[in-house]
């Protein structure tokens, strides 16, 4: 069963991210993403690494994709002219292709494995723990420090964003809350008593 | 067990709550009205930690698994470089308030990288390590190009940023080789592998490159071309920043690294230090000579003198490692008074950089142009003042760890380089031309004009303890 499932979650995510890089339109291609994302998360379920996998369906499909088919529609890029552009490198990125690929076969063909690293590939995660926990123990507990550094950085790269492009106007007009709410008919209105057969002074 | 750890980095976590209480604080309120009190209690704050750690007692203490070492040398390097960036702010602060420059984000980001710079000291591990280094660049980036309206300060900005990613690649890219190879991201168990002679030719790989990534970050030749474009587009009291505190923590990573990671195989990283070390004192020296702009020759000033100290570090011994400590303590007390004195320049109201309009300066103000002498001749290493004895400490360790070739060289670099720190004294005593520039300024840059040149002069007598404190804290990193 679970063999056949590999297959099936396989030749999908391989089927997903092929017709990704061929297909004409950009929407499908993002669509293909899309599965090949799902049946990356499946193949993870069968890891065992069911967390992994939720978090690749809700940051990826739910978030990223989603952006993606957003930046697609928003912006009118002229795919057709960029594959025709594509056409013309072809030959170098085969060869390129070609001698990355060599390379891989050349390192692999040597590869030694240190002779602990297949028992703990065997075993990615204790026994005793499912792997939210064992994730979360790692992450806040191991490597707090890193973890809490690591949220040091992004604030200063927000600070950095914000003093480096925020512009405050001064021509425009902006809302002001509390003098909105503080506003009352005896402010907003006036009543006068308009004589038959006189109109309104203006001021 | 993470109690223990929070008391180990309670300096650090009290830097960063400050930091995030003083953002809110100036979003919620008054915005860059508050600017000028937070620059001050940023100082003060920044210097009452110099004053805790320095007072701390002694011993090491590891925090996180050996993430975090809280050492004797990791406490020198963290008083010197809070110390400097507490004074940085104060002989900033005016400079850039009068020039509408000063936002409340600047002092934000100056103590949020200085918490970056105490974990790069403090660092036992790859990954803190490249953490501490990345939250101390990302605020520099940011602080370079805090002037957006000016094309310079922008140019220097992303100048920094492109570069110093690249840089950032590099020694990551050492950092995954060194781990693949050792087997563990930990400099405790590294050392362990480098020891046991296993240092094979990956691992070597590795540490060459994130040698490379380090030097770009104390700005050693071959990876120095960013500093001069940097240093002159960058606003001034942002240049005086660079040019102290953060050179104390990369210079401080770069020692933590090799003798806690590698301090086994010496040999192995000696040769290249000691080409970092010759190439950035020649070019330092060298191409400083052209400059007219006071701010890139302080650029080329701080190359060359990175290239002194790293003689500290190519010796590789415990002598080696404080003279390369004590130099960089005389280096950043020197910057702080050259610097106070770069802000003080004007004409009109208007900052003036160009070395020519000094022309006369003596006869107009004696007693800031004889502090500026006494910096320059210590700057340029001539005897009687500190600058000298700092040169005479990495020479000396130099010579005792067989390095005669490198002590010779930097012998004479340090002459050439002699010639254009003294062609500024010559131009304030003796320039023939009409020089019409200004030194006005707040008295905070007058002081620490004054004291820092007063220090060139009493240090030589008494040294504040901090040679005594620095050889202390070599025994703790080389052992």
């Amino acid at each position: 069963m679970s063999v056949f499932a590999f297959y099936l979650f396989a030749i999908s995510a391989i089927t997903g991210g092929l017709f990704t890089v061929i297909s004409r339109q950009p929407v499908h291609s993002v669509l293909w993403l899309i599965l090949a994302f799902l049946s990356s998360a499946g193949l993870f379920v069968l890891l065992g690494a069911e967390f992994v996998a939720m978090l690749l369906v809700i940051v990826y499909v739910g978030a990223v994709a989603v952006l993606f088919l957003f930046v697609v529609m928003m912006l009118d890029v002229d795919f057709a002219e960029l594959k025709a552009e594509m056409a013309k490198y072809m030959p170098l990125a085969l060869l390129i292709g070609l001698v990355i690929l060599m390379q891989f076969v050349m390192a692999f063909g040597v590869w030694e494995t240190a002779h602990k690293a297949p028992e703990l590939l065997a075993n990615p995660v204790p026994a005793d723990r499912h792997n939210t926990e064992a994730l979360g123990l790692i992450i806040y507990d191991q490597y707090f420090l890193l973890f809490q550094l690591s949220g040091l950085i992004l604030l200063v790269a927000m600070i950095g964003a914000i003093v480096l492009t925020l512009r405050h106007r001064t021509d425009v007009k902006r809302q002001d809350v509390v003098a909105q709410m503080m506003r009352d008919p005896a402010m907003a209105m006036e009543l006068k008593d308009v004589k038959p057969g006189q109109g309104l002074q203006g001021k | 067990m993470i109690q223990a750890d929070l008391t180990v980095i309670l300096p650090e976590i009290v830097l960063a709550l400050y930091a995030m209480a003083a953002l809110l604080g100036a979003v919620y309120t008054g915005k860059d009205r508050l600017a000028g009190p937070l620059v001050w209690s940023t100082a003060a704050l920044l210097a009452v930690l110099a004053f805790w750690i320095g007072s701390s007692p002694a011993g090491t203490q590891t925090a996180f698994g050996g993430m975090f070492i809280d050492d004797g040398f990791s406490r020198f390097a963290k008083v010197a470089l809070l110390l400097g960036a507490a004074a940085v702010l104060l002989i900033g602060q005016e400079y850039m308030a009068r020039r509408g420059m000063l936002r409340f984000e600047y002092p934000i980001l100056v103590a949020l990288s200085a918490v970056g710079m105490m974990m790069m000291v403090s660092a036992g591990d790859l990954m803190a390590l490249y953490m501490g280094l990345e939250l101390q660049s990302l605020a520099l980036y940011v602080v370079a190009a805090m002037r957006r309206d000016s094309v310079k300060s922008t140019e220097a900005g992303l100048k920094y940023f492109v570069l110093g990613a690249l840089s950032s690649g590099l020694l990551l890219y050492g950092a995954s080789l060194v781990y693949g190879f050792a087997g563990t991201t930990k400099f405790a168990g590294i050392i362990q592998v480098a020891e046991q002679g296993h240092m094979s030719i990956g691992m070597l790989f590795g540490l060459v490159f994130m040698i490379s990534g380090l030097a770009f970050k104390v700005s050693a030749v071959p990876f120095h071309m960013w500093t001069p474009d940097v240093y002159e587009g960058s606003p001034t009291p942002v240049t005086a920043f660079f040019a102290t505190a953060p050179k104390v923590a990369a210079m401080g990573l770069f020692a933590r690294v090799l003798h806690d990671a590698f301090g086994g195989a010496i040999a192995d990283w000696q040769q290249v230090i000691v080409v970092l070390s010759v190439l950035s004192m020649f070019l330092g020296a060298i191409a400083a000579i052209g400059q007219r702009d006071i701010k890139r020759l302080m650029a080329f000033s701080s190359i060359a003198h990175m290239g002194y100290a790293m003689i500290g570090l190519a010796a590789g011994t415990e002598a080696g490692i404080s003279a390369m400590l004590v130099y960089l303590a005389i280096y950043v007390t020197m910057n702080i008074g050259t610097f106070s004195f770069i802000l003080m320049l004007e004409k009109d109201g208007k900052p003036v950089t160009d070395i020519l309009a000094l022309n006369q300066f003596a006869a107009r103000e004696p007693g800031k142009a004889l502090a500026v002498l006494v910096l320059m001749f210590s700057l340029a290493g001539v005897p009687p003042m500190l600058g000298f004895f700092a040169k005479l400490g990495v020479w000396k360790a130099g010579v005792d760890a067989g390095l005669m070739g490198l002590v010779i060289a930097s012998a004479v670099a340090s002459v050439i380089g002699a010639f254009y720190y003294l062609r500024i004294v010559f131009y304030m005593y003796f320039g023939t031309g009409e020089g019409d520039v200004e030194a006005k300024g707040s008295p905070v840059l007058a002081v620490a004009l004054m004291a820092s040149a007063a220090m060139m002069l009493v240090g030589v007598v008494y040294q504040f303890g901090i040679d005594g404190a620095a050889a202390a804290a070599a025994a703790t990193l080389v052992n």
